[in-house]
């Protein structure tokens, strides 16, 4: 049995979001919905972190530092797009300045379109992360036995 | 025999009831903001989820430091709950606290190398106290030795108010609980990320933890010594400073370096020295 899915650890970064998502996902965190519960724990440190939720778009300037944190996540770990921006771009998508949505820059898990992202949906989206999380921890482990 | 029986339970037992100590101090602050809270073997399922993660490692030595922390916190612990001289484990810990601190200064990184050095700034600001209580202790028992201060049929505590007041003041130092977190900050998004703990990963950053039970369940056998005369007034004794000490924690914002070795060597010497000056007439 693996304890990943009991100890999730997310590190959260705004992309260039309107902060209306990462209210929303700090929200989460409150007493209303308290996501420590499922052992959830908003670590601010990427190589803590399992989980990895990214809200608004990539930008010209954030795409360094997007990768910088996703490089410096030890395996095995997910990504989350949160919001209609980080999925696709969203309203934004034709600016000039934006790349676009997540996955335009790291491999992205789980989509979670909305704007604003309820809690209820960011938690139904780590939850469902852990699913793919769990996944990828098992291709891991395929891995070091066969090598 | 006995004091081989004592180091194994030490050794096997000491990281469950630290980790259970662990998990009711997260409901505890959970129930303090009014949240429900994570399960009570939640630090359970951590540590052992980050055995199973990846670890990135900047320095070669950087582990090596950490698995040194470990061992020195087992070794001091073990002389402790054998009976040993208490000077000898207040040193042992000494060198388990500067192994800590050069692990966080090897990896290079800012935000641990600010860690591991407000990490020293801590083990400066607790020591003199630490020493005083054994001092005191010595003074009243006439003996360094645990097993013959557990043997001391009056309670300690009536002679040493003030050194365990003290002894309380730093152990939130020791406990690494705001508002003394300096080192390694415990929620996110602060300005030092995780402080020492920044750069380790994995089964790294689960050794550490268990070391920090280790550490908890020790410093409560301190606690336990100054109400040794009578058990059950011992545990609730621990069992209410730790309560305190969550209290404290969720109380006060983090105070920077400079207050905490100001305030902890102004309440030691104060509250730890009159209470020896006292002593040192009162007990002939």
């Amino acid at each position: 049995m693996s304890f990943l899915k009991k100890s999730p650890w997310i590190i959260h970064y705004d992309g260039s979001s309107c902060n209306g998502c990462d209210i929303e996902v700090l929200a989460c965190l409150t007493p209303l919905y308290d996501i420590e519960r499922f052992g959830i724990i908003n670590t601010g440190n990427p190589k803590h972190a399992d989980v990895f939720l990214i809200t608004g778009t990539i930008n010209e300037q954030n795409v360094e530092v997007v990768h910088n944190i996703y490089n410096q996540m030890p395996d095995p770990k997910v990504v989350a797009a949160i919001g209609i921006c980080a999925t696709s771009g969203g309203i934004f998508r034709e600016c000039y300045n934006v790349k676009g949505g997540v996955d335009t820059t790291i491999p992205v898990d789980i989509y979670i379109p909305g704007c604003a992202v309820r809690p209820e949906a960011i938690i139904d989206g780590v939850v469902a992360a852990l699913g793919v999380l769990e996944k990828k921890a098992e291709a891991l482990k395929a891995m070091k036995a066969s090598a | 025999m006995k004091t081989a029986l004592c180091v194994v339970a030490w050794v096997v037992l000491a990281p469950f009831i630290g980790g259970l100590l662990a998990g009711a101090d997260r409901i505890i602050t959970a129930r303090m903001q009014s949240r429900v809270g994570p399960p009570l073997f939640q630090p359970f399922y951590d540590v052992l989820k980050l055995f199973g993660k990846r670890g990135v490692v900047v320095n070669g030595y950087q582990n090596f430091y950490m698995i040194c922390f470990l061992a020195f916190v087992v070794v001091t612990g073990a002389l402790f709950f054998s009976g040993g001289d208490l000077l000898l484990t207040i040193f042992a810990l000494t060198v388990a606290g500067v192994f800590f601190a050069l692990g966080a200064y090897s990896p290079n990184s800012p935000y641990s190398n600010i860690g591991a050095e407000r990490e020293l700034l801590q083990m400066m600001s607790y020591e003199p106290v630490l020493i005083i209580a054994a001092l005191g202790m010595f003074m009243v028992t006439k003996s360094w030795h645990v097993h013959d201060i557990l043997a001391f049929q009056k309670p300690l505590f009536v002679f040493l108010p003030g050194v365990f007041l003290a002894f309380l003041f730093i152990l939130t130092i020791k406990l690494r609980k705001s508002p003394f977190d300096l080192s390694t900050s415990h929620h996110g998004h602060q300005e030092l990320v995780k402080g020492a703990t920044t750069e380790f990963s994995g089964s790294a950053l689960a050794i550490i933890e268990i070391s920090h039970w280790y550490e908890n369940v020790l410093l409560m056998g301190f606690v336990y010594l100054f109400f040794a005369f009578n058990w059950v007034v011992a545990i609730f004794a621990v069992v209410v400073a730790y309560i305190v000490e969550i209290l404290v924690d969720n109380t006060y914002a983090r105070l920077t370096w400079r207050f905490t070795v100001k305030s902890s060597w102004i309440v030691g010497g104060i509250l730890g020295v009159v209470n020896l000056f006292v002593i040192a007439f009162l007990v002939k």
